[in-house]
């Protein structure tokens, strides 16, 4: 368990430069999610136009709703909790490697890894649980093919399958971003670019926990 | 090169400015009873905003001659704006453009906000790739119910709206390729559409409503001289969308009831 | 210490040609690799509508090399023509060419703020344009649905030829753009926000940077709403849902889908296709702003007015987008409220066009080939803008709507008067990114052709759109009233000819000018902005290892006192402190 080294202090110049590409990259995170959130914006008013137009029926012309909702399987609330718990792994490994900076050693905390074997068995974590999420949710949709949902069943079918589809193909992309984090943290020379690095992954996959109960509130509650 | 700016400038703004007012193309004669308040307001429009295009314009090439670079005798004026103009002129840009259109929202709201009168000729318009069928309620004033299932645009007609004979309402139900209407009196049309959408534009009445699929849209208006009307759709729907065109043919009421008694007759 | 370590460190920046060229990270390749994507774009836009033209009054001519142009060929081709027009060159040139390239310049830093994203939304843009151009040869060819692609049309493959793998294409490279251009505008915020030089307080950016910036929020907040719709519509055409389909028949047959809403994706499609207009627009009327004042030697008129106006043009742009569907079935009192928030909008574009006057009045006009595009610049959004409060009102929408005279209305505004700002930045900017001028005898004729001609083609449009000559008609031989409107249309094409073959004279001239231009000084124009201080082209990391350090506004030009008639924002404090 090797404790960071007098070579990984930060003079204060150094700090100044931290805080400068720490305030670009969550800028430019905090952007990129804007233009997320657009998607899932639309996303939700389209859910809630459909919840509530009525189609002309041409054999009694007159207008119906048709708009059913659906039941949603127990697992997709499992799963939530697997985010939620990754969030918190991921919230660890993202602290750990700022404490870095600090110019004093960081003091131990029992029972909680420190260096860089922690953040990365962190990191794993967080990607272990990501990783069972997507496969819970690939359950879920086998789920309610079973019971006669497949995309197109229904609208509520269509909006299920679209809502935990978007979400988890951004997931996989914020995987991405944590393999990447583990292999900086790896790798990387600068203690500056892993602080970076794990920064912006971790807001990234708090974004994600995020996005995703609050899809779920909308699948639950707005039905 | 600040003569020849103005010079063009000017002529641009000239010619098509000339061809606006000689109404050398131009609307078709308004035969509906909104036409006159919509040529009207069209009109107005076309003043006030052409008296701004004539003086941006005019200024633009007056500006690029009067203060082009002369040598040593021209001397630029240095200055960063004036806000007391700002406020003026953003102030009676939005008395004109929000005024202007508060003018029309009367014609708006006649020709949109209220449905059509009781006794109005109802007319159910559908547009389907590549043609127009008009259906009429017949004596007993009821549009009978209509298949998906049973479309056939082959047979033409009854078919190609879809007509389901079981329902007792249908048997009067007239289906036709070509628009009639009585002169003078309200018509409420039934937009449909069987597969895209289509739009459904006479611009001698200036009516033009979109067909949708998954819906019924309920329009009116009253046709105010007789003679022959071009119908076009206005809303690309594929291949054949320039060639899906009808007529309506505006007639008086004796001949309206005439036709519709014929058409009655020839169905038995 | 460590920046300008950082800074010469990154100074010489990479040598071999792949990272050099083609992955570059350096915005000013990026920006070139964006203006030659859009350059091709443009001619192949310029080329399909030529073949419209053609068509329209020559339909059974039959063309060298290409052969007779099929009536279902016209709509593939109005429908990629628009497609093309839109993205790829109104969408890239103005912001992800020359933003790229000037915005890290104007405001004194050394690149944009994440390189990798920015060569990466230039190379997504590269595919998305590479898989549009795919629809054209693939079985069924290239889709038929105009850009706007409104279902059911474009939702059903049975609907028409070009609908099915065409169709599916086009939607795909639609959605990798909306990712390229998210990528884009995530840097232009972020650089804009934190990586201004000392001194360059936002309200002594130039207008160029504020159109880029405020361009930049418009594309994050609209384009996923493109990316949304358009992923509806691949379920709706790929997966059997109905988010935008009826119950309807095609051809006979029951298509399978019911309960969706067209007017859905009319919805999503124009909260984009507003602010997407003004995105084409917006760095047109930043450069104008810049060119009126550097060619007047004059500060522009009104220079926080300007900020105001762009501010409030790109947060009413999001308030608009139903007087796009005032005849599609929405709800009338919708259409009122729509139409309200339009007029509303024209205000901030008259205020800027007073502006430009403004400027105008009382300078010392000098009409370089920049300048004369400027002008004509405020020309064409005169003309093109004033057609807009006509088709603002509901009630004259109902005759106009869906007829020539909005296709003339747009293409002047966003189609002629955007190209004028694309023309004019390349005249501009050319001796900064090659160290040439361009010719100015060319660009002359260049400019007379484009401006009459551009007018010639499309005033006209306004009055066939008042006759009540209906908009994407393949033909024009089935509607009895438009045989009179025939010469019109005849005398369209035959401008066409003519406006089309002067633009070669402009390609001509960029190509040339490249390698046998006049050399020209670092800053040929006495311009005051900071993309002038640096050497010509800029090396690698803009300003050698220097950060600069502002002291004035952009638009110090002819002020009294001072031994030039111009200041840099760069120079010392003398006289002029703004």
């Amino acid at each position: 368990m090797t404790i960071l080294t007098s070579a990984e202090n930060f003079s204060h110049a150094g700090l100044q430069q931290l805080e400068m590409r720490l305030r670009r990259a969550r800028l430019g995170l905090g952007v990129g999610v804007l233009g997320i959130v657009m998607v899932f914006v639309s996303f939700t008013s389209a859910y809630i136009v459909r919840q509530g137009l009525p189609t002309l029926d041409p054999r009694t012309n007159t207008l119906i709703r048709d708009w059913f909702p659906l039941p949603l399987p127990a697992l997709l609330f499992f799963n939530t909790g697997l985010l939620l718990v990754s969030s918190v792994t991921m919230e660890l490994a993202r602290r750990q490697v700022a404490r870095s900076t600090t110019p004093t050693r960081a003091a131990s905390i029992p029972n909680v890894f420190a260096g860089r074997e922690g953040t990365i068995l962190w990191l794993a974590l967080t990607a272990v649980l990501g990783v069972s999420f997507l496969k819970g949710q690939w359950t879920v949709w086998r789920e309610m093919e079973a019971s006669g949902f497949y995309v197109a069943s229904s609208p509520s079918s269509s909006f299920v399958y679209l809502l935990t589809g978007t979400h988890g193909v951004h997931l996989l992309g914020g995987i991405f971003a944590l393999l990447s984090a583990g292999a900086t943290v790896l790798f990387r020379r600068p203690a500056e670019s892993r602080v970076v690095v794990l920064d912006v992954t971790a807001w990234y996959w708090h974004f994600m926990t995020l996005l995703w109960v609050y899809i779920l509130c909308l699948l639950e509650f707005a039905r | 090169m600040g003569l020849v700016l103005l010079i063009i400038i000017w002529l641009i703004t000239i010619i098509s400015s000339y061809f606006f007012v000689a109404r050398t193309w131009w609307f078709p004669v308004g035969a509906s009873a909104a036409a006159a308040s919509i040529d009207h307001y069209f009109t107005v429009t076309l003043l006030l905003m052409g008296i701004v295009f004539v003086a941006a314009q005019g200024i633009l090439g007056f500006f690029a001659w009067r203060y082009r670079d002369r040598g040593t005798s021209s001397v630029a004026h240095y200055s960063h704006g004036n806000d007391r103009l700002e406020i003026a002129w953003t102030a009676l840009t939005f008395i004109l453009f929000v005024g202007l259109n508060l003018m029309s929202s009367s014609i708006w709201a006649s020709e949109r906000f209220r449905p059509a009168q009781p006794g109005a000729v109802q007319v159910e318009v559908t547009g389907m790739q590549f043609q127009w069928y008009f259906r009429y309620p017949g004596p007993d004033g009821k549009f009978g119910a209509t298949k998906p299932e049973l479309i056939d645009p082959s047979i033409g007609g009854e078919g190609a709206v879809g007509l389901d004979a079981t329902d007792p309402a249908s048997k009067d139900d007239l289906v036709t390729g070509t628009m009639y209407l009585p002169v003078g009196r309200e018509a409420e049309v039934i937009l449909r559409a069987h597969d895209v959408i289509h739009s459904f534009f006479v611009p001698g009445m200036r009516f033009k409503q979109d067909a949708v699929p998954g819906l019924a849209i309920h329009m009116h208006f009253t046709p105010i001289s007789t003679g022959d009307y071009e119908i076009v759709c206005a809303e690309l729907c594929g291949l054949g969308h320039y060639k899906m065109h009808g007529m309506l043919k505006v007639v008086s009421q004796q001949e309206f009831d005439a036709w519709l008694a014929a058409r009655e007759s020839e169905k038995q | 210490m460590v920046e300008a370590q950082a800074h010469a460190q990154a100074h010489a920046g990479p040598q071999g040609f792949i990272r050099k060229w083609v992955f570059s990270l350096d915005h000013k390749v990026i920006g070139l690799q964006y203006y030659f994507l859009a350059l091709t774009a443009v001619f192949v836009g310029m080329f399909l509508s030529l073949l419209m033209r053609i068509h329209l009054i020559w339909p059974s001519v039959s063309l060298p090399l290409f052969g007779e142009i099929k009536p279902e060929a016209y709509l593939s081709l109005l429908t990629m023509h628009g497609t093309i027009m839109v993205f790829f060159v109104l969408t890239t040139a103005p912001q992800g060419g020359f933003g790229n390239y000037f915005l890290p310049i104007q405001i004194g830093a050394a690149d944009m703020a994440f390189p990798v994203i920015n060569m990466l939304s230039f190379w997504v843009t590269f595919l998305a344009y590479m898989v549009m151009l795919s629809a054209f040869f693939v079985t069924g060819g290239a889709p038929l649905h105009g850009w706007t692609g409104y279902p059911p049309l474009s939702a059903l493959p049975s609907a028409g030829p070009g609908e099915a793998l065409g169709a599916d294409l086009w939607v795909i490279s639609i959605a990798l753009f909306c990712i390229g251009a998210l990528m884009s505008a995530l840097n232009f915020i972020t650089t804009t926000l934190d990586m201004r030089a000392r001194g360059m307080s936002l309200m002594r950016m130039p207008l160029t940077c504020w159109a880029w910036f405020i361009t930049a929020i418009l594309g994050l907040l609209a384009f996923g709403v493109l990316l949304a719709a358009g992923i509806l519509l691949l379920l709706d055409r790929n997966a059997g849902t109905s988010f935008f389909v009826p119950l309807v028949t095609i051809n006979g047959q029951l298509a399978g889908h019911k309960g969706g809403s067209p007017l859905l994706w009319q919805h999503l499609f124009w909260f984009f296709g507003h602010p997407e207009v003004y995105i084409a627009i917006l760095p047109a009327m930043g450069l104008c702003s810049q060119l009126v004042s550097v060619f007047s030697r004059k500060p522009i008129f009104g220079y926080k007015a300007m900020v105001y106006a762009m501010l409030s043009i790109g947060i009413m742009g999001f308030m608009v987008w139903g007087h796009h569907m005032f005849m599609s079935g929405m709800s009338p009192y919708s259409g009122f409220a729509f139409s309200v928030m339009t007029m509303a909008i024209g205000v901030p574009s008259a205020i800027k066009t007073f502006n430009w006057l403004g400027t105008l009045w009382g300078g010392k006009i000098r009409f370089s080939s920049p300048m004369l595009f400027a002008i004509g610049f405020v020309s064409l959004f005169v003309s093109g803008g004033i057609s807009g409060p006509f088709l603002a009102q509901p009630v004259l929408d109902i005759p106009l709507h869906d007829t020539y005279f909005v296709t003339g209305h747009f293409h002047l505004i966003m189609g002629v008067a955007s190209i004028f700002g694309i023309f004019a930045a390349t005249y501009y900017w050319f001796p900064k990114m090659f160290g040439r001028l361009m010719n100015e005898r060319l660009a002359r004729w260049h400019f007379w052709f484009s401006l009459v001609g551009t007018y010639a083609i499309f005033m006209p449009m306004h009055y066939l759109g008042m006759a009540g000559h209906p908009r994407r008609y393949s033909e024009l031989t089935e509607v009895g009233y438009l045989h009179n409107l025939l010469p019109l249309q005849k005398f369209i094409t035959y401008v066409a000819f003519i406006t089309i073959a002067g633009q070669f004279i402009f390609l001509f001239n960029l190509f040339w000018s490249m390698k046998f231009g006049k050399k020209a000084s670092d800053n040929p124009w006495e311009a005051t902005t900071l993309e002038w201080t640096t050497a010509t082209p800029p090396p690698h990391d803009n300003f050698a290892g220097r950060t600069p350090v502002i002291h004035h506004g952009p638009y110090e030009y002819s002020v009294p006192g001072e031994p030039r008639d111009f200041v840099m924002q760069t120079d010392p404090l003398t006289v002029a402190v703004r």
